[in-house]
């Protein structure tokens, strides 16, 4: 298989037939083709979770995935999250806390919060310290985010 | 990144075949965790990308199969650290997959990448090593059965022939109780590439496996079978002296940037004593348990 590729994906519940480069990552596909820009572009090596995704029911680095390797596949981006305009619970309490400094990271920390809810409603510190570990925040605002987190699970259990 | 060919082939025959045809210039695609991050810094410029996840006979997985775990070599992490039996049986592979990079990463790496990228701090080495881990490859020639300590030769390097490829890695379910431990230093807590890993697996015997990565070009197991490591009433001492000869083969990098030799090497003596407190403790855990 040279050159362009199709594939087929669900993109936030609309599916896609698109073609594709080999080489080119999922993220760039998002971002590029798609125009879903809420993903971030920014270590390239998987360290900084900045392009966070849910592929197939699991966030992976989207810069570390092919598109090619999302044929057939799902993939869910921030923009996924809430219906048209709105936010989700999650995402208001990261406001509600203050822990979105400049906000780049946020997407990824957001997705990667999302994940830890739905596979450990009620986490503790240190398991929302683990659900995270793969997003930094250079601005440091890992208190109010963990706060964010602990927030957004208390008022889903109400 | 620099354009390839991208292959999807369906049938194990029909990868080892690519493989076999393309040699060097091909590279097999599994988690991509390691390989997209080579395929954009250009330290690697394949012609062919082998993409394994189409193919039927290696989807993931972790059977049982006579008194073997069998874990498809592209497994994730995820499950593996997730799995009832590798808990129970080979507690410091689940603890070593749970600790490999972050959420994120734990969804994607393989077991089969993280063994065949053959990195001397790859987390699940020494596990896999204590363990007495066998990698099930398909070739050219058919299958081969290879010990897991004659797989690695040094970082990217393994025993591997043209055309072949790890399918699964088996782990003998051991007969008796074993207890095992996974323990690492990391510069950060969270994700971060061990600057020293070790496992320590101790059965019923008083045999002593132990094993220790990121101190050399690649990771190496010794076994005390005199039972001295085993022996809860022994001294600290008398254990540190019959370490420092398991520990012979350490001779980490002065140019690594992640730690100085010298405090890897004052790590796995730590390591070593803190491991072996471990294993002996869960092992008398499970004795008691029965």
């Amino acid at each position: 298989m040279n050159g362009m590729i199709p594939i087929q994906v669900i993109v936030n519940g609309r599916a896609r037939t698109i073609e594709v480069a080999a080489h080119h990552t999922l993220l760039e596909v998002l971002r590029d083709d798609l125009q879903l820009t809420g993903t971030k572009e920014c270590c390239l090596v998987g360290e900084c979770g900045a392009c966070t995704v849910r592929l197939d029911g699991r966030i992976v680095d989207s810069c570390l995935v092919l598109a090619v390797e999302a044929d057939g596949g799902e993939v869910t981006t921030v923009e996924g999250l809430a219906p048209d305009g709105g936010l989700t619970r999650l995402q208001g309490s990261f406001l509600d806390e203050g822990g979105v400094q400049c906000g780049f990271c946020i997407p990824g920390q957001v997705m990667a919060a999302d994940d830890l809810l739905r596979r450990v409603p009620s986490p503790s510190v240190a398991e929302i310290q683990d659900g995270l570990a793969g997003n930094l925040c250079r601005c440091g605002c890992y208190g109010q985010i963990t706060a964010a987190v602990l927030a957004a699970a208390k008022a889903d259990q109400r | 990144m620099r354009a390839f060919a991208y292959t999807r082939p369906t049938s194990i025959a029909e990868a080892v075949a690519l493989l076999d045809r393309h040699g060097p210039e091909a590279r097999l695609l599994a988690g991509g965790t390691d390989l997209i991050i080579r395929l954009r810094d250009g330290s690697l410029v394949p012609e062919v990308v082998i993409d394994l996840k189409r193919i039927a006979e290696l989807q993931p997985g972790i059977r049982e199969i006579d008194r073997r775990l069998v874990i498809s070599a592209t497994t994730v992490m995820t499950d593996i650290a997730a799995d009832p039996r590798v808990a129970m049986h080979f507690r410091a592979l689940a603890e070593a997959a749970a600790v490999v990079g972050s959420v994120q990463i734990r969804n994607r790496a393989t077991l089969g990448g993280n063994v065949c990228n053959a990195s001397p701090a790859a987390d699940t080495a020494p596990a896999l090593l204590v363990h007495e881990a066998i990698a099930v490859t398909a070739g050219p020639a058919g299958s081969r059965r290879i010990p897991i300590d004659e797989l690695f030769v040094r970082s990217g390097v393994t025993t591997l022939g043209r055309g072949e490829l790890v399918t699964a890695i088996e782990l003998p379910i051991p007969a008796g109780r074993v207890g095992s431990v996974h323990l690492r230093r990391t510069r950060r807590r969270g994700h971060d590439l061990a600057s020293v890993t070790l496992a320590c697996a101790i059965d019923t015997a008083g045999v002593t496996r132990l094993a220790y990565g990121s101190v050399g070009p690649r990771p190496v197991v010794a076994v005390d079978a005199t039972g001295l490591l085993a022996d809860r009433t022994a001294t600290p001492e008398a254990k540190a002296e019959l370490l420092e000869r398991m520990f012979a083969d350490a001779s980490p990098s002065p140019r690594s940037m992640r730690a100085s030799p010298e405090y890897r090497l004052a790590m796995l003596r730590v390591l070593g004593l803190r491991g072996l407190d471990i294993a002996i403790e869960r092992l008398a855990a499970a004795e008691g348990g029965r």
